[in-house]
């Protein structure tokens, strides 16, 4: 039994898709599908939904690293058996929540969870992450499994969430605050429509493996891969291999992709751009793209100080100012970007200023300003 | 003890979050002592840290692209990964990741994930992402030859397919919907679980220009950032009234319920105002509230969700539900970033989806046709022009499509729009204007 290197086609099974997720759907929720009422949030990271039945779900929501090992996902069983009837899910922004049916059963999970630390002392369970607070840091894979990451990913997640853990564990902000990071600027993480991107960038063009380009990469896809045709076919030294023109690259990376004799990650080169005030909901205001506020923070492992410090100061200038139910980006279309960069303290570059496709609807073509 | 010194990765351990560093630790030990019959290696973990502790170090990444990996027939689903200084670290010499197709908004049973959990320790590094931003589970890191033994097991013990990754349709993902949300206009987890069966051809074998994503949002909160991130995204919204339980209300002016469900309550932000913080921010003006009764001019609604967010008590969506159907989200590169522009602006979402389904079929038919290699939907649409997408949809043109009009009058007119067409004669013209 098993598979057989042999004959791989025997019995073979493909297509079968997902595990329904109605074999997965705890009880109460199976019974109420559809029937809820309402929900409140008891206290941060607990809620409770009301069905039409009566029937009630206490849900504790917990902070995980999406990064987890099997050791880690064994202990969520074994709290989900222990206390939640044997479910459990994890949410878009890779929480864990667990579920219960009854009031009384609340207090025991909730002691549970908070009970279990990491040998080195982190917790491995923080209840939060509801409401007007903020909830975890959807991530990409960064320096611990892709091939293109100007940037870690789990470390500053780790680095930055260390450092605003309270606000994890409070709703104490004047809206939601979404805090996102993508490693490059291909965003498999989509960041851009975060209150906060964290986002890696490259700033020197790639290098060139002349000996061994023409060997290892289709030259033609190279080239169509370069979104600003920086890329030109060139004989070096007797070899085929291709030419940048260094002024048009945009630093994309879509070259090293298509050829790995193109790397272009570098320890100078490489580092953080902050963007903010972008949002997915459509709740009063409509949802908009982040904006870049800072062009560019070096690498500084473990544990990123300068780009923790620049989240720190947007984030608090935005909870201390804006009103109630603003998101960042609502407040500071209200405020204004000039009165945002005063107010933040960060220092307004001229790399802010879009010169990429469509720039022009970015400038401003009125002279309503602020002093 | 440890293989690997970490002093960088080590400061990763202290402060309160959940340390990931922590936790590759725990399961390096543990593969260390285990009895399980390995067979992937054994130092996976450990040379993972220690890989990961160098390129702290170096601040350049240690992978590389490249090695094409996968199993038999299927295009997509296996990402190939290969370290850069296998000698030094011969644990995660070939490292490849499997996309696993998640369930519907992420419920599991303890039994299932336990099952998978053994699979991946004796076949892989023991270490996964729960989830990838697609939304698929993700294993991460294994040798060449153990990808088509964890096929055949998933498949075979746990009746569990792979997901999606290349020019292909990406794994569907949802929120939570009809689950555990009250403001669910359709069930998101019902049409994810069936277009994903639909499509399972699109899934494993890619045939687009370019990778194309489903998400499926409840309702205009957008939890699952649809709007952003999917090249179809589908929306829950409504075409009647918002319910108002009048007495509710009251007990929401009286202080007798929490605003917001109680989402702002670790600030004091003074006693609850109607008129200012749910009349006063209506987007449209359509609501009014003279002390006693809240009134909605809901034609004027366009169910932004405030109220109800505010009031999920007193307020609950409409019964005539549907969704929104919005195209060609994408992340920035290449042309930048686009998010989905609405092309349906209603339609019911009921088994067996036949009108959506129809619709993405027409979308996949042109974007097959005439997209270009590596260009997703929403570029497409850019290039063809909006009123050419609609016409492939065989959508009448809607205000509610668009922001406002175009402001300029350079209208590529057709031969068609002429009454009589292009055909002139000259002579004709000639003979009422001289040369
Ligand atoms: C040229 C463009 C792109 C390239 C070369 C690329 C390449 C990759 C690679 C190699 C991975 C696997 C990372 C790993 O596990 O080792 C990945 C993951 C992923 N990609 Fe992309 N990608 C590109 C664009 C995008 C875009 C535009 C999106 C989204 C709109 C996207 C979404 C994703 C997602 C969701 C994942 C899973 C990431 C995670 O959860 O860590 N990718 N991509
Ligand atoms: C040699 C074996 C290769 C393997 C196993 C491989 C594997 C992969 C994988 C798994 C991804 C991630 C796609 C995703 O996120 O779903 C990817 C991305 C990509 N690879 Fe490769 N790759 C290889 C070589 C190449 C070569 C030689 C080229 C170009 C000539 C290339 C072009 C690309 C492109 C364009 C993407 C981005 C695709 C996307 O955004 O969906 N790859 N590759
Ligand atoms: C008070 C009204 C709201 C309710 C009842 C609500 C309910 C929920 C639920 C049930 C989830 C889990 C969904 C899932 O993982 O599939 C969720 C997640 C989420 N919601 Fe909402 N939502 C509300 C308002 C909002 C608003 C206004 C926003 C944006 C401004 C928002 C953004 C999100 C995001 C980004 C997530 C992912 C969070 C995570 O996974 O930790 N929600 N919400
Ligand atoms: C063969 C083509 C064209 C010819 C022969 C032409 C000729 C003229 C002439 C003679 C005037 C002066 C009118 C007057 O003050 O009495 C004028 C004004 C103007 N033209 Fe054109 N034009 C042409 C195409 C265009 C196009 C394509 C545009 C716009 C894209 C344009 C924009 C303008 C504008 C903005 C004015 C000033 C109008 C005003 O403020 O009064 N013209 N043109
Ligand atoms: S964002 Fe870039 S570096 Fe990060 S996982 Fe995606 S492709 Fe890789
Ligand atoms: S990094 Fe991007 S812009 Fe620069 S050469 Fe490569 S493909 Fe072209
Ligand atoms: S998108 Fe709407 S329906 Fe879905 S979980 Fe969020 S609030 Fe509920
Ligand atoms: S849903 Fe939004 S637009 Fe509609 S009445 Fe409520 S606040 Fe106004």
């Amino acid at each position: 039994m098993g598979y057989d290197p042999k004959d791989p086609l025997k019995d073979r099974i493909t297509d079968i898709g997902p595990r329904n997720y109605e074999d997965f759907l705890p009880p109460v929720i199976k019974e109420n599908y559809g029937k809820w009422l309402y929900h409140d949030i008891l206290e941060p990271g607990v809620l409770v939904h009301v069905s039409e039945t009566g029937a009630k779900v206490y849900t504790v929501r917990v902070g995980g690293c999406r990064l987890m090992s099997v050791t880690h996902i064994r202990e969520i069983c074994e709290i989900a058996d222990k206390h939640c009837g044997g479910h459990l899910r994890f949410t878009t922004r890779n929480n864990i929540e667990f579920m219960v049916d009854d009031e009384s059963k609340l207090k025991p999970l909730m002691e549970d969870l908070e009970s279990r630390e990491f040998a080195g002392g982190s917790k491995k369970f923080p209840k939060g992450g509801t409401g007007a607070g903020l909830t975890n840091i959807v991530h990409t894979q960064g320096w611990i499994h892709c091939h293109t990451p100007a940037i870690d990913a789990s470390g500053i997640v780790k680095a930055v969430m260390d450092e605003l853990f309270d606000d994890f564990k409070d709703m104490r902000f004047p809206a939601h605050v979404r805090i996102s990071l993508a490693c490059c600027l291909n965003m498999c993480g989509a960041v851009h429509c975060s209150d906060i991107a964290i986002l890696g960038i490259h700033r020197m063009p790639p290098m060139l493996d002349h000996e061994h380009l023409g060997n290892m990469c289709e030259i033609p896809l190279a080239i169509a891969a370069c979104p600003t045709g920086a890329i030109k076919p060139a004989t070096v030294d007797g070899k085929k291999s291709v030419a940048v023109n260094n002024e048009r690259c945009m630093f994309c990376g879509n070259c090293y992709t298509m050829c790995p004799s193109m790397p272009l990650a570098d320890e100078v080169g490489s580092g953080v751009a902050l963007l903010v005030g972008g949002k997915i909901s459509n709740r009063i205001s409509e949802p908009k793209f982040s904006k870049v506020v800072v062009p560019f923070i070096p690498n500084e492992p473990p544990r990123w100080p300068s780009t923790v410090d620049a989240i720190k100061k947007i984030l608090y200038a935005y909870v201390e100012d804006a009103k109630k139910y603003e998101r960042l980006g609502d407040w500071a279309e209200r405020i204004g970007w000039e009165r945002f960069f005063e107010k933040t303290g960060l220092p307004f570059t001229g790399h802010l200023i879009d010169d990429y496709r469509f720039a022009y609807t970015t400038w401003r073509q009125s002279t309503q300003f602020k002093f | 003890m440890a293989k690997h010194k970490t002093p960088m990765l080590d400061e990763l351990e202290k402060g309160k979050w959940p340390s990931f560093v922590s936790d590759i630790k725990q399961e390096a030990e543990n593969r260390e002592k285990t009895n399980v019959d390995l067979q992937a290696p054994k130092d996976a973990c450990s040379d993972l840290l220690g890989l990961l502790e160098l390129t702290y170090v170096d601040k350049v990444v240690h992978w590389k692209h490249g090695g094409i990996v996968g199993v038999f027939g299927y295009g997509g689903g296996v990402i190939g990964r290969y370290c850069d200084q296998p000698d030094q670290f011969p644990g995660v010499r070939d490292f490849h990741t499997i996309r696993v197709n998640q369930p519907s908004s992420k419920f599991y049973s303890t039994e299932f994930l336990k099952q998978l959990c053994d699979l991946w320790e004796r076949r892989g590094s023991g270490l996964t992402n729960m989830h990838g931003s697609t939304g698929d589970i993700i294993l991460l890191g294994t040798t060449t030859p153990q990808i088509e033994e964890i096929f055949w097991e998933l498949t075979h013990n746990l009746d569990q397919d792979l997901g999606g990754s290349g020019s292909n349709l990406r794994t569907p993902s949802d929120c939570i919907g009809m689950g555990r949300c009250e403001y669910a206009c359709y069930d998101t987890m019902a049409l994810c679980y069936n277009l994903t069966m639909e499509y399972q051809d699109e899934l494993h074998r890619p045939a687009f220009p370019y990778k194309f994503k489903f998400k499926f949002d409840g309702c205009p909160n957008g939890c699952v950032a649809s709007i952003a991130r999917a090249d179809m995204s589908v929306i829950g919204t409504w075409r009647d009234d918002i319910r108002i339980d009048q007495e509710a209300v009251k007990g929401y002016v009286g202080g007798e319920f929490k605003p917001n469900a109680g989402a702002h309550s670790g600030r004091d932000w003074g006693t609850f105002d109607i008129q200012k913080e749910v009349i006063g921010l209506c987007p449209t003006h359509c609501m009014e509230w003279d002390g006693k009764k809240l009134k909605i001019d809901n034609k004027e609604c366009t169910r932004c969700m405030h109220c109800i967010n505010v009031m999920p008590r007193a307020l609950r969506i409409g019964q005539d539900t549907g969704a929104s159907i919005l195209f060609g989200a994408k992340a920035p590169i290449l042309e930048g970033a686009q998010m989905s522009t609405l092309t349906v602006p209603f339609m019911k979402i009921e088994d067996p989806y036949d009108e959506l389904n129809g619709l993405i079929e027409k979308v996949w038919d042109y974007w097959s046709e005439e997209g270009k290699n590596r260009e997703r939907l929403g570029e497409m649409i850019q290039r063809v022009g909006f009123q050419k997408f609609i016409e492939v949809c065989e959508l009448e043109p809607d205000p509610r499509m668009i922001q406002e009009p175009r402001s300029n009058p350079y209208i590529f007119w057709k031969e068609e729009d002429v009454p009589g067409g292009w055909d002139r004669d000259v002579k004709e013209f000639r003979k009422k204007h001289q040369r």
